[in-house]
């Protein structure tokens, strides 16, 4: 008897194994920011990312896609324990992380501790990420927090003729990228950028911070996000402020839009730029918002997907596209992959996206303004298009790296 | 006082002179080259109010806390997720029934009845053991958050502000002189005013309950020795409950108050239940003078450190901590 049953159990794991031979799994591992400031931000772009599964499937040939998620608090630590652990214990051959600046500069570090594997950006936008030192196996489908930008400055000097603006923005790498490309278009055309407040990423009261805000400025850029932004707003609609505003790309983002409260209202009529606009007639990014809206019943999602779900889908779609490309070929160190991914240019929903020599993405930027539905919903609406933005903005390569890394001061408020 | 002149005159002297500092920079009209060393006095004044006012929320998380460990000795480190609770519960009945006092109401009864419950199926079947009370509540915090991010999601919530709260209003208090020698008055968010004003309320309520009450005697007398106090007759369990659901229905307050001035989000529960340790090891254990104290000193450092030190601004509020373990280990205020 238990000789017999004993053959049965060697038997049945031999067919077990069997199965799992000819139907192969291809591990991948994603990262998102569940935790801590940017939460609402992290599972949006989870959202983003099971819309794209919903849409390309899972399968690759005859293998099958099989997804670890891990959470992050978009501190720098966190994200390479995240992906640490991905790799280590639940042995992982592609990542699809981080989500922010910082952990994307880290991970970009850690990628080249592991040049065998492959790296696929989710949504972080710092520029150092991919502008210094790249790493050959990590590859960024969305465009940076300075491109992200690009349209903002000559807009608000040309149309709504701002002249003198302030900036507040959380104390980070992603921050300093976007006010980078905001202050060099701004001062370029001709504008005063008069001062500059970095507040850390957690920030829960802004009073202090509001008091300080100049008068005498025609508008003030709030470089903000997820619990942050809900707060500043919060405390400058308690505070009586009614400056003219503009917004980063995560602070004019459904993340805030749509949060619960009416400080938001703050917002009707904000200029902001960033890589998508909600209400675009283009139809590919239509599609995308019927998809995200069919995915989830209405209290379990935003009216229409944020930046951070838009981004997390264009990298699964550029993940499972070149694998596809290649047909689940990882052997020989990912190589065929890698140069499938390289290559690889997408129909995005916001827009065309092809990667440069550093591996980071080439694609279309938005200036919008924030508009109320008449129901009470807010949307991002659309009032220019920028097509083909890189990451030397148009400048050219010399001169773009003269200027600097983005910091709490460079660039300086002048034309380069 | 004139006890702590005789025995400290240096240190008296020096207190004294912050004082009238302190004084001179919130009345005085600052003369040119001091605006132009340390900035406008407007953003002086802001942040010395926006610390207060930030100090008074501080303060009523704390106090809850401090009040159950004075008691019960107690450690119990899911207070964070009870200020939460009481914020959620705040925000589900301001936004049903749109009345922003009732949700206090509310979120008081029901994070006490909570804190009741915490108290007798949890804490009655381990007194006295420090270690497995701490150890139990840290998994309590863990299990609660989780809970609470199942049940209301990842989102930021705002209690909407009443009408009648929102908007500044004009202090009494010079900020600067314009050049046709029109003062400029100070111009400060109504709500926080209120809320400061509601947390001196409690604060001193709770003083005088404790101090001029029989049950307020009941309690002090079982901080001091609660076996004697057991043994003269008083039921101890009772008191230990009512005390449990007082402060727990403080952070509830707390949480209506948090979510109505800055804004409730998973995480919230962690980032009070530090700042309300913070507060009470700076001002002492047990102690509700030190929870004032305290909640003050570190309202004011965050905010003036955000003002003056923006990078350093986290820092300021440990170093605080390190500073007072150091030279008075056991608190600001604590008796012992």
């Amino acid at each position: 008897m238990l000789r017999s049953s004993l053959g049965l159990i060697a038997l049945s794991s031999l067919l077990l194994s069997g199965t799992a031979f000819a139907q192969e799994k291809i591990k991948v591992g994603v990262t998102a920011t569940l935790e801590g400031t940017y939460t609402v931000l992290g599972e949006d772009g989870i959202r983003g990312f099971q819309t794209a599964l919903n849409v390309l499937g899972k399968k690759v040939g005859d293998k099958e896609l099989e997804f670890v998620i891990a959470s992050t608090d978009a501190t720098p630590d966190s994200a390479v324990r995240a992906v640490r652990k991905l790799i280590e214990q639940d042995k992982v051959q592609i990542l699809l992380s981080p989500l922010s600046g910082d952990e994307g500069i880290a991970v970009k570090n850690f990628a080249k501790t592991h040049p065998e594997l492959t790296f696929i950006n989710a949504a972080s936008g710092a520029q150092e990420t991919t502008y210094v030192d790249p790493a050959p196996n990590f590859f960024r489908y969305n465009m940076d927090g300075a491109q992200w930008q690009v349209g903002l400055g000559k807009y608000a000097f040309e149309e709504k003729k701002y002249r003198k603006i302030a900036t507040v923005g959380e104390d980070y790498s992603f921050i300093y990228t976007q006010v980078f490309g905001l202050v060099l278009e701004f001062c370029g055309a001709g504008g005063q950028v008069t001062n500059r407040q970095w507040v850390p990423l957690g920030t829960k009261d802004f009073a202090s911070v509001i008091a300080a805000l100049p008068d005498d400025v025609d508008a003030i850029y709030l470089g903000l996000g997820g619990a942050d932004a809900v707060n500043f707003l919060n405390q400058y609609q308690q505070a009586g402020g009614k400056a003219h505003l503009m917004g980063g790309s995560i602070m004019i983002d459904q993340t805030i839009l749509s949060s619960k409260g009416n400080a938001k209202n703050a917002l009707v009529g904000t200029l902001a730029a960033s890589g998508q606009a909600d209400t675009w007639e283009n139809p590919g990014w239509q599609k995308f918002v019927k998809d995200y809206q069919d995915a989830f019943p209405p209290n379990k999602r935003f009216p229409s997907p944020s930046l951070l779900a838009t981004n997390y889908y264009g990298s699964t779609m550029a993940l499972i596209l070149a694998l596809r490309q290649v047909n689940g070929d990882l052997s020989n160190n990912q190589a065929k992959y890698k140069e499938a991914l390289a290559k690889i240019e997408l129909d995005a929903p916001n827009g065309k996206i092809k990667l440069d020599s550093n591996r980071q993405a080439i694609g279309t930027n938005f200036v919008t303004e924030v508009v109320d539905d008449g129901k009470g919903a807010l949307f991002s609406k659309v009032v220019k298009v920028i097509p083909n933005v890189n990451q030397t903005l148009g400048y050219d390569p010399a001169v773009f790296a003269k200027i600097g890394l983005p910091s709490r001061t460079v660039p300086e408020c002048k034309k380069y | 006082m004139t006890r702590f002149v005789e025995r400290h005159p240096a240190w008296a002297l020096i207190v004294i002179i912050a004082i009238a500092v302190a004084l001179w920079l919130i009345f005085a009209v600052w003369p040119q080259g001091l605006e132009e060393a340390i900035g406008r006095k407007r953003v002086f004044l802001n942040a010395v109010f926006n610390g207060i006012t930030l100090g008074g929320l501080y303060f009523l998380v704390a106090s809850g806390f401090t009040l159950i460990f004075g008691l019960m000795r107690n450690v119990n480190l899911a207070h964070g997720s009870l200020y939460l609770f009481g914020g959620y519960v705040g925000y589900a009945i301001s936004a049903s029934t749109g009345s922003w006092i009732l949700s206090f109401i509310v979120a008081f009864i029901l994070t006490a009845l909570v804190g009741v419950l915490l108290q007798v199926l949890v804490f009655r079947r381990m007194e006295g053991q420090d270690l497995r009370q701490t150890m139990v509540t840290i998994g309590l915090s863990i299990v609660f958050a989780d809970l609470m991010l199942w049940a209301c999601g990842g989102d930021f919530y705002q209690i909407q502000t009443p009408n009648w709260l929102i908007g500044p209003v004009e202090l009494p208090l010079v900020t600067a002189i314009k050049s046709s020698g029109e003062p400029v008055y100070l111009r400060y968010p109504l709500v926080r005013l209120v809320i400061f004003a509601a947390s001196v309320v409690i604060g001193v309520a709770m003083w005088l309950a404790l101090n001029r009450t029989r049950i307020g005697m009941i309690i002090r007398a079982g901080v001091d020795d609660r076996d004697i106090l057991a043994a003269t007759g008083v039921r101890i369990q009772l008191v230990f409950v009512v005390v449990f659901a007082l402060g727990a229905g403080l952070a509830g307050i707390a949480g209506v108050v948090g979510g109505t001035f800055q804004s409730l989000s998973p995480g919230e529960d962690i980032r009070f239940l530090l700042a309300s340790l913070v507060v009470v090891i700076v001002g002492g254990m047990g102690s509700i003078p030190g929870a004032a104290l305290g909640a003050l000193i570190i309202g004011l450092a965050e905010q003036l450190g955000s003002v003056y030190i923006p990078t350093y601004a986290i820092v300021v509020t440990f170093l605080i901590m390190v500073l007072v373990l150091a030279i008075r280990p056991q608190g600001l205020l604590a008796r012992r």
